[in-house]
């Protein structure tokens, strides 16, 4: 399988959080969400992917190249939308438009058009007048509309009703009819995830938890739950997290065919969604 | 081709995917050499992983329901009549045995079963 990015031992350090020793890859033909709840690095590898931010460890490849030494022409295959795009304000998206358009060799004026119509954009809007939701749909436009190689997306559907989050996730399901493009998009709203990605990278406090396909995740990680305290949550096999509460003990395992084997039917054991599993390993014990 | 899959079913959804296919293939509903859509085509239909569709897809390949033919797309296969009668057959077994299963809980003797079989037997054929 071909990947579009590879990341591997990507560090960068601030005061307070450091995101560390993070490695992953993101194949060809395939969207990938990256997920973790607020302030657990997802936006700080999306930047550091556009070289917006310097790494101090590590390396970046996108499409085979190193995103620092060939910036221009992996950026110039990227459509990068994120949750505050910045344009000039008192400028007609036209006008935005047509300055942007210059930057890039397959800049399609006429899809540009129609993906506005079809987003119910006017050319003639004002940026700043455009809501948080049209603001999105205008970057996404812009994305489409240079014909990216690889869509990449920081918390795209935060802030937007569930219709238009349903549209944009279609919107990638059909991007990726063509198999030579990739999406990778971070969001704490696990259930978009759930519905579009192929492959779910976690991250939880600057490190990753795990990056795999989510059908595996979905098949295999679970929750078994007990009234009372008859067990431990170390007795769990695989178990990842736990969380107890006065008359009730959660543990979150990554093998709930295991946990199943050896409770019987003396426990519930339940497959985890996404949000368990992110529920559960920051806001519960992680260590068992 | 007609599937529906559901997040209520204990089963994961590639075997939705391929158990409803397959019932497809052997009712005759889809034809032999007939067009399948594409992997990612039926992922965007039902609004599923490409991976999913792409195992459903394997899995059926592996036992001998579709060709893929690479830049082609995937065909459901010629099927050895006698292969096919094999595999109607083995449907009837596996809803026999859970008929079986079910008296046997209930505490029905085999005579009455085979009584049962026989006045079904008997009314419809």
């Amino acid at each position: 399988m071909d990947n579009t990015i590879e990341i591997t031992g990507l560090r960068k350090e601030y005061k307070g959080f450091t995101l560390d020793d993070v490695t992953f890859t993101v194949p060809r033909g395939y969207i990938m969400g990256l997920i973790g709840p607020n302030g657990a690095g997802k936006t700080t590898i999306v930047k550091l992917i556009m070289n917006l931010i310097r790494r101090d460890a590590g390396e970046v490849r996108v499409f085979g190249m190193d995103n620092l030494r060939h910036e221009p022409e992996v950026k110039a295959r990227i459509g990068f939308v994120y949750d505050a795009p910045r344009f000039p304000e008192d400028l007609r998206l036209e006008t935005i438009a047509s300055a942007i358009s210059a930057f890039y060799e397959k800049w399609d004026g006429r899809r540009f058009r129609n993906l506005l119509e079809e987003f119910q954009l006017s050319p003639r809007q004002v940026f700043k007048k455009l809501s948080h939701g049209m603001k999105m749909k205008f970057s996404l436009a812009i994305a489409l509309a240079h014909d990216a190689d690889l869509i990449l997306m920081d918390e795209p559907t935060a802030g937007l009703d569930p219709v238009f989050r349903f549209d944009l996730l279609t919107k990638l399901r059909a991007l990726i009819q063509d198999e030579r493009k990739t999406v990778l998009f971070s969001s704490h709203i696990t259930s978009d995830l759930e519905r579009v990605a192929d492959f779910v990278t976690f991250v939880h406090k600057g490190r990753l938890v795990f990056s795999a396909a989510k059908d595996d995740i979905l098949e295999t990680w679970g929750v078994v739950r007990v009234s009372g305290d008859g067990i431990s949550p170390a007795e769990v096999p695989g178990a990842r997290g736990f969380r107890r509460t006065e008359h009730s003990l959660g543990v979150l395992t990554s093998d709930i065919a295991a946990a199943r084997g050896r409770f019987g039917a003396s426990v519930v054991c339940d497959m985890a969604s996404l949000e368990d599993i992110m529920f559960f390993i920051s806001k519960g014990n992680a260590h068992v | 081709m007609k599937i529906i899959v559901t997040n209520s079913s204990p089963d994961p959804i590639y075997e939705q995917v391929a158990r409803q296919v397959k019932a497809q293939i052997i009712s005759g509903e889809l034809r032999e050499g007939e067009s399948l859509p594409s992997i990612r085509r039926l992922a965007q239909d039902l609004q599923i992983s490409v991976i999913t569709t792409k195992r459903a897809y394997e899995e059926l390949e592996k036992e001998g329901f579709i060709d893929t033919v690479e830049g082609k797309g995937s065909f459901v296969a010629m099927q050895n009549k006698e292969l096919l009668r094999e595999k109607k057959m083995k449907i009837v077994e596996e809803k026999m045995a859970e008929a079986v299963e079910e008296a046997r809980l209930l505490g029905i003797t085999r005579a009455e079963l085979e009584e049962m079989l026989g006045l079904l037997y008997g009314e419809k054929g």
